[in-house]
């Protein structure tokens, strides 16, 4: 089903960095224009910031939930337990409304609104002195990644695939290593850029996600061990 | 009937995703899944092993337990989730997906506590709850001694255990009996075959000193090393160990410290009726001495059947549902996952 001229209201949530945001954009035939928008930056605090902000944005735009026509929701990579907030309330609040839930690199929202004729290192916090990070080209297409590990590894990659300039917080973070010059903006995953790369499917109808989280890493975890004796 | 409250409960404290549907005290749905499997190999629940199952099955989970109820969210008059204790990434799923639920439907969402509600669940399946009452809560995670003044409003911490939770012991003396992981279950089935009485295991805090400072709380530790040394030295000798005499005196030493203990707090503070909940509640010998002991006291004891003690969303529906009959006031959208919830709190 082609939705063509018709305007649709769409709910945005990214929890993949200490960025908490939650968006209501308005989609249309040619672009995607944003109503309400609230972000916090907290990285401790996901799960008590995020649904005060959904229940924000819908009263700032004067919606209901029943509006709503499509959710779009930061996949990461991401810490994983914030980064599970948003995914859990975006598939969630689909199943209730009977309304698709679509899917979006995190990354993506940062190295592609980033893009600027020339490839472009995006980068956000991984902890452990670890980033996250992806590389795109001039005109915003990933080329890279996603992928997590030294900031020094993603920096040579980079420099290998022409990046002259790094994004993201995990960028302002580490930017000594990374020896790249800083893009000011989007530090963290743009709630506007999330809505736009979901556009054409938002556009299209079709069918949601099943909203997989980036990981990236494996769950640490030993298998258990040969118990220790306790005679001597 | 049909004017008592719809009350949807979401659990995800530890490994079971549950989602259960109550009206008033019965029972309508309890749907579960478990990552327990992915668990057994490392020999104890890995906390973001269990939080990335339960961000898959959540979903799921909900549509069964929607579709055995007959009902929609559209129906449901508020939605109860485990607010803690527990492991934090875990509860944060339950609790998350929630107030997406209460959002989307437009409900209100009441936190809670998780071990007052495995006293709550109790009354799906006898009724109101006499109060007070004394509950003894026994799992993998916790082993608690509570005096239940007013189940909607607060729970009183008698004891606790001071090292391992009962649960716990199980699943350690499981695996030095080569049994498989959760180990209470293989304890239990092992037991039957055995003499309670073969071999004399300590009773952790029942000596006549520690019943000053810990009359009410537990010690599993000793035991669990006790029970070590004495396979161990059958295994150094040579000689093999008689593991249905072992499951059978150890599970003997849990189950009469539990029992003794927790009649022990009903007699002293003339409470008539004891609950007892968690997944160790599903324990045959734990049901059937304190049955027997408790009939001497004349106290009633009161444990709903083993489906519903270990981990559920029913019984986080059945404290919703008595929070709601009980004109407490729902949760704000900004409620925290709190993995350290204390007794005093039973919804936030
Ligand atoms: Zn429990």
């Amino acid at each position: 089903m082609r939705l063509g001229w018709v305007i649709v209201l769409v709910l945005v949530v990214d929890s993949s960095t200490p960025a908490v945001t939650a968006a209501l954009v308005e989609v249309t035939a040619s672009g995607v224009t944003t109503r309400a928008h609230r972000c916090t930056v907290d990285a401790r605090a996901h799960g008590e910031l995020l649904a005060p902000q959904v229940d924000a944005v819908l009263a700032d735009a004067d919606a209901r939930p029943a509006d709503l026509h499509a959710i779009v929701a930061g996949l990461g990579p991401g810490p994983f337990t914030g980064l599970r907030v948003g995914l859990v309330t975006a598939a969630t609040m689909s199943q209730v409304l009977g309304i698709p839930a679509y899917g979006v690199c995190s990354l993506d929202a940062i190295g592609h609104p980033a893009a600027a004729g020339e490839p472009v290192l995006a980068a956000s916090d991984a902890r452990r002195r670890e980033i996250y990070w992806a590389v795109y080209d001039g005109a915003g297409g990933r080329l890279v990644g996603p992928e997590v590990g030294a900031p020094a590894v993603a920096a040579d990659r980079a420099r290998e695939l022409g990046a002259t300039a790094a994004v993201g917080d995990g960028a302002h973070r580490y930017a000594e290593v990374l020896g790249l010059p800083l893009r000011a903006e989007p530090r963290y995953p743009d709630a506007g850029a999330l809505a736009t790369l979901a556009a054409e499917r938002i556009r299209a109808g079709a069918s949601g996600d099943p909203l997989t989280p980036l990981y990236l890493r494996r769950p640490d975890a030993v298998a258990a061990t040969a118990r220790k004796p306790v005679l001597p | 009937m049909a004017d008592e409250p719809l009350i949807l409960g979401i659990e995800t404290s530890c490994d079971e995703t549950g989602v259960g549907v109550v009206r008033g005290h019965t029972l309508l749905a309890d749907a579960l899944a478990s990552s327990v499997d992915q668990h057994a190999r490392f020999g104890g629940v890995v906390p973001e092993v269990a939080s990335r199952a339960h961000l898959e099955a959540i979903v799921p989970t909900m549509q069964r337990a929607l579709t055995e109820a007959g009902v929609t969210l559209a129906d449901v008059d508020a939605i109860a989730v485990t607010a803690g204790p527990g492991l934090a990434g875990a509860l944060l799923v339950g609790v998350a997906a929630a107030k997406g639920y209460a959002i989307a439907a437009e409900k209100p969402v009441y936190g809670v506590n998780h071990l007052a509600a495995h006293v709550a669940v109790d009354t799906l399946e006898h009724g109101p709850l006499p109060e007070p009452a004394i509950a003894l809560l026994v799992s993998g995670g916790h082993s608690s001694l509570l005096l239940v003044d007013d189940l909607a409003r607060g729970v009183t911490p008698l004891g606790a255990t001071i090292d391992d939770a009962a649960g716990e012991a199980f699943d350690k003396v499981a695996r030095l009996l080569g049994l498989p992981f959760p180990g209470g279950p293989y304890i239990d089935r092992e037991a039957r075959a055995g003499d309670p009485a073969a071999i004399a295991f300590p009773r952790g805090l029942t000596a006549a000193k520690d019943l000053v400072a810990h009359r009410h709380d537990f010690s599993f530790s000793g035991l669990k090393t006790a029970v070590a040394r004495w396979v161990e030295a059958r295994q150094r000798a040579g000689e093999p160990v008689p593991v249905a005499d072992v499951a059978a005196s150890f599970q003997e030493a849990v189950c009469d410290v539990l029992v003794n203990k927790a009649l022990d707090a009903c007699r002293s503070r003339g409470v008539p009726t004891l609950v007892i909940g968690g997944g160790v509640a599903a324990n045959s010998r734990l049901r059937a001495m304190a049955e027997q002991r408790a009939a001497r006291h004349g106290i009633r004891v009161r444990v709903p059947r083993p489906g519903l003690c270990t981990d559920n969303g029913a019984m986080v529906a059945a404290l919703g549902s008595h929070l709601v009959a009980s004109g407490v006031a729902p949760s704000r959208l900004d409620l925290p996952a709190d993995s350290a919830m204390p007794l005093t709190t039973v919804g936030v």
